[in-house]
């Protein structure tokens, strides 16, 4: 699929070194480090706000840069717009539409502008994806949900031949069963020795899909490397009622923060437990008899707190402006058309 | 099954209507609260419309001999079409005039405020999903409905009060004064209930206000017919709302029966508003939206060609609209010396005609108006991108491999275009109404050269506009502002005697009225300069700067 890019760069698909962006005084982007390899389908994390999206727009060469070195597919974002576009395909996290246009005929207008879609394998791909996302592209674009909106983006960025997909908070509007056809995608596109950076504000989201993972907060990266490199991050919040005394459990390697408190017909204990380590924790657990059982992975907040929250020490005020709801509107991403 | 099984079986529904009505007056204050200003911004628009026009007409009663003249031009088609009926020509006063002038156009905007209103409040709620939560409240099916019309009877009554007054301070019969602009009051009222019947038709709100408008359009042209083809209105014109206020016969032999009509009406429209209602789901429409084409034109491949069909349909009835205006204006040309000729007296008039041929004075005028047209126009059209890049559209679109430049130059081509449509095509309307009523001179040629010379001084403003969206985005307001000190300038520098500095502001003041003088080509072209300079700042800024999505 992308034999051009597998064989003249070797370069990085995305190179960015010590970002800063700022819009009047309020820093956007303040020192952001980023790298996907070529062929690598790389997460892009952060609770809204963080920077995702300005970084994006950075790459896509809508936004300059105020310092540090940028680099897309060999090339320079802000310079090289044109030849660079026609190598990638970008899925907004807002997607707006041409109000008087179908989804059909927004899907066409992007796919010629990136040069192709007239085919008869691209007239087939275009079929198949919006079979398979269920979408009616007779449709006027005003009347769309935001999920459809999103769909069509998705169909335009998917059907056409590229080296790199910008994805900005593409599920944030799919219901699961739609989430599950793009995932598959996604897999098909990395098959193909595509690169793709998925931006998301879901840690399980991008567990699910990517290679690696960068996270970044406040305009920064924190961590950055493979899955298992990260694997640290992943703990589980367990919650379950047992029948015996589960103080043995809390003194378990990688247990950690356990509460028990007695619950009807036992003990109800809840508790945060390293991935490595659940195979003990599940065995200790099952001698006390386990009446009930829950284990649910960390929310990206959760993670922060744990993570960074002694770092900084205004964690906890910052995140609530960043993670909350809140946050949503305040960056803008909550608006609707 | 018996009757009485059924009587068990059939869930219990509220039989008495009332209940569909509850909570109505909360909804209307929760209306009035949200439209505080755009309702007093409203009221007190056509207000001081009304003292503009009156103004003019007290000065006609000091002149018995213009109203004579003023009363033998209104009986041409032209003008008939464009006033009323024509009561009281034998003796035309300034009552008179007022009645059979005015009363259509306050009606055409009052009605226009009206189905906009009930539109607003009703399917425009429905259609963003926020009527949801006040119908899952305790109010009931009918309840919006019948509030939206609450919420414009109220301005409607305040502004015929208003008039009224205003009418009456001005000497005039205080209950002919009354009885006209209630009666205008009622025929919004009749409007708006048929908004508000559009409403349950279609499925949105764009298109229930065009419905609306279309009754309002189709009742405009209804009583033209009418009045044409009749004397004092025939039957068509009785099937138009805005006839029946001017049947009232105000200030000539006042009767107020075809009022009556006008309750009729909103009674009938309420019901059978309410009876469509009853028959349709929440959100829904009785017209399901027409499906549109799955893949699109070959053509659409690129940002000119999505501008031209973002732009077309505005500019399609841009052009019709003032077209048909400008055609109704053109068509009265033949009359158009001796009604100068009773107005020379008037300062505002004598300035702007200057001595010489009126007819000739009188098209240049006429031109400079369809230039303004085509100002708005481009004004209007250039800045639609602005409204693409703050929607997130620019930036979706410039993530493919189309360039600043060529999106940029791509929307404001398709807006120059326009702009050049909708001024010839004013002008060229002009000419054509003048032919058909049998005017030959100006000629075809003469009319074409007035109105390209406009269009340097279009190209002006367009890059003007463009220049301000690359460089400082949040000052493009500026540009209406600018284009209400060339209304100024244009019409009544003279008058104010504006230096010739202050004057040359407006690109406008640049372009000759070709009728009567030469053409500096030095003007000219220093027009196109600034306009070139304008367009090619533009496009350096916008590609320095940020592409921002809000």
């Amino acid at each position: 699929m992308s034999t051009t890019s597998m064989g003249a760069t070797a370069a990085p698909a995305i190179e960015i070194h010590d970002l800063h962006k700022s819009f009047g005084t309020v820093k956007a982007l303040d020192g952001l480090d980023l790298t996907v390899r070529p062929g690598e389908v790389a997460g892009f994390l952060g609770p809204n706000g963080a920077g995702k999206s300005t970084t994006i727009r950075v790459l896509l060469g809508l936004l300059r840069s105020d310092s540090g070195q940028v680099r897309l597919l060999g090339g320079d974002p802000w310079s090289d717009v044109v030849a660079l576009h026609r190598r990638l395909a970008y899925v907004p996290g807002e997607v707006s539409l041409w109000p008087n246009l179908t989804g059909g005929e927004a899907i066409d207008l992007i796919t010629r502008l990136r040069g192709d879609g007239r085919s008869k394998a691209a007239r087939q791909r275009r079929q198949e994806l919006l079979e398979r996302f269920e979408l009616d592209p007779t449709k006027k674009t005003r009347t769309y949900s935001k999920g459809n909106r999103q769909k069509v983006a998705l169909v335009a960025a998917l059907a056409s031949d590229v080296d790199l997909l910008v994805l900005d908070e593409p599920t944030a509007g799919l219901d699961p069963l739609m989430e599950a056809v793009f995932t598959e995608y996604v897999r098909e596109a990395r098959s193909q020795g595509t690169s793709v950076l998925l931006s998301s504000h879901i840690l399980h989201e991008v567990e699910k899909v990517c290679d690696t993972v960068t996270i970044i907060r406040n305009g920064r990266s924190v961590e950055s490397g493979t899955l298992d490199e990260l694997r640290h991050l992943t703990r589980s919040n367990v919650a379950a009622v047992v029948a015996g005394d589960p103080s043995a459990v809390g003194v378990l390697p990688g247990v950690h923060d356990m509460v028990a408190v007695p619950a009807d017909g036992g003990t109800r204990v809840t508790f945060d437990v390293d991935n490595e380590h659940v195979g003990g924790v599940l065995s200790a657990l099952g001698a006390l008899g386990v009446h009930s059982f829950t284990a649910a992975p960390p929310s990206l907040e959760e993670l922060f707190l744990r993570h960074y929250g002694d770092e900084l020490p205004d964690a906890g005020s910052a995140l609530s402006a960043n993670g909350s709801p809140a946050g949503a509107v305040v960056s803008g991403e909550g608006s609707v058309r | 099954m018996t009757a009485a099984a059924e009587a068990t079986l059939a869930p219990s529904v509220p039989t008495a209507f009332g209940s569909t009505l509850t909570g109505t007056w909360r909804l209307v204050r929760f209306m009035l609260r949200r439209d505080r200003v755009r309702l007093t911004v409203w009221v007190l628009g056509v207000t001081a419309l009304y003292a503009a026009q009156l103004g003019e007409y007290l000065v006609l009663a000091d002149s018995p001999t213009a109203l004579e003249a003023r009363a033998v031009i209104m009986r041409t088609p032209a003008m008939i079409s464009m006033t009323g009926p024509g009561y009281g020509l034998d003796d035309y006063t300034v009552g008179a005039a007022l009645a059979n002038e005015l009363v259509l156009w306050i009606v055409l905007t009052v009605a226009t405020m009206s189905i906009l209103q009930v539109v607003r409040h009703t399917r425009a709620e429905e259609e963003s999903g926020r009527s949801e939560l006040v119908r899952a409240g305790v109010v009931g099916r009918h309840a919006p409905s019948v509030a939206a019309l609450i919420t414009v009877l109220l301005p409607n009554a305040v502004i015929a009060v208003l008039t009224g007054a205003m009418l009456v301070s001005g000497g005039l019969d205080a209950t002919d004064s009354f009885a006209m602009t209630a009666g205008i009051g009622l025929a919004s009222l009749v409007f708006g209930a048929a908004a508000l019947v559009a409403c349950q038709v279609t499925e949105h709100a764009r298109g229930a206000s065009g419905l609306g408008l279309a009754v309002l359009g189709a009742a405009f042209v209804l009583r033209a017919v009418g009045d044409i083809q009749e004397e004092h209105g025939g039957a068509l014109s009785w099937l138009s709302p805005i006839g029946w206020v001017q049947q009232t016969r105000a200030f000539v032999d006042l009767r107020w029966w075809p009022l009556l009509l006008c309750v009729v009406a909103v009674a009938l429209l309420l019901m059978l508003g309410a009876f469509l209602a009853s028959r349709r789901d929440f959100g829904g429409g009785l017209v399901a939206t027409r499906r549109g084409r799955a893949d699109a034109n070959a053509a659409l491949d690129g940002p000119f060609a999505l501008a031209w069909t973002q732009q077309r349909i505005g500019l399609l009835w841009t052009s019709l609209g003032l077209g048909v205006m400008w055609l109704l204006t053109g068509s009265v040309l033949g009359v158009v010396p001796d009604m100068m000729e009773t107005v020379r007296d008037n300062p505002i008039y004598s300035t702007l005609l200057g001595e010489g041929d009126l007819t000739k004075a009188f098209v240049g005028i006429v031109a400079l108006y369809a230039a303004f047209g085509g100002a708005g126009y481009a004004i209007a059209m250039s800045l639609r991108v602005k409204a693409e890049e703050e929607s997130g559209r620019a930036e979706y679109l410039l993530a493919t491999p189309v360039s600043r430049v060529r999106w940029l130059g791509a929307n404001l081509a398709v807006a120059g275009i326009g702009t050049a449509v909708v001024t010839m095509s004013g002008v060229l309307a002009t000419w054509v109404g003048a032919v058909a009523s049998g005017v030959t001179d100006p000629a075809f040629g003469d009319f074409a050269g007035l109105g390209v010379v406009y269009l340097p001084a279009l190209a002006v403003l367009v890059g003007l506009a463009a220049a301000l969206y690359a460089w400082v985005p949040r000052a493009t307001p500026v540009l209406w502002a600018l284009f209400a000190y060339m209304f100024v300038v244009g019409l009544f520098a003279e008058l104010l005697g504006l230096p010739d500095w202050a004057r040359g502001i407006s690109p406008f003041w640049w372009v000759p009225n070709t009728l009567v003088a030469d053409v500096e080509a030095a003007d000219i072209l220093g027009l196109c300069a600034v306009a070139v300079v304008l367009l090619g700042l533009a496009f350096v800024g916008f590609r320095r700067r940020d592409v921002v999505s809000t």
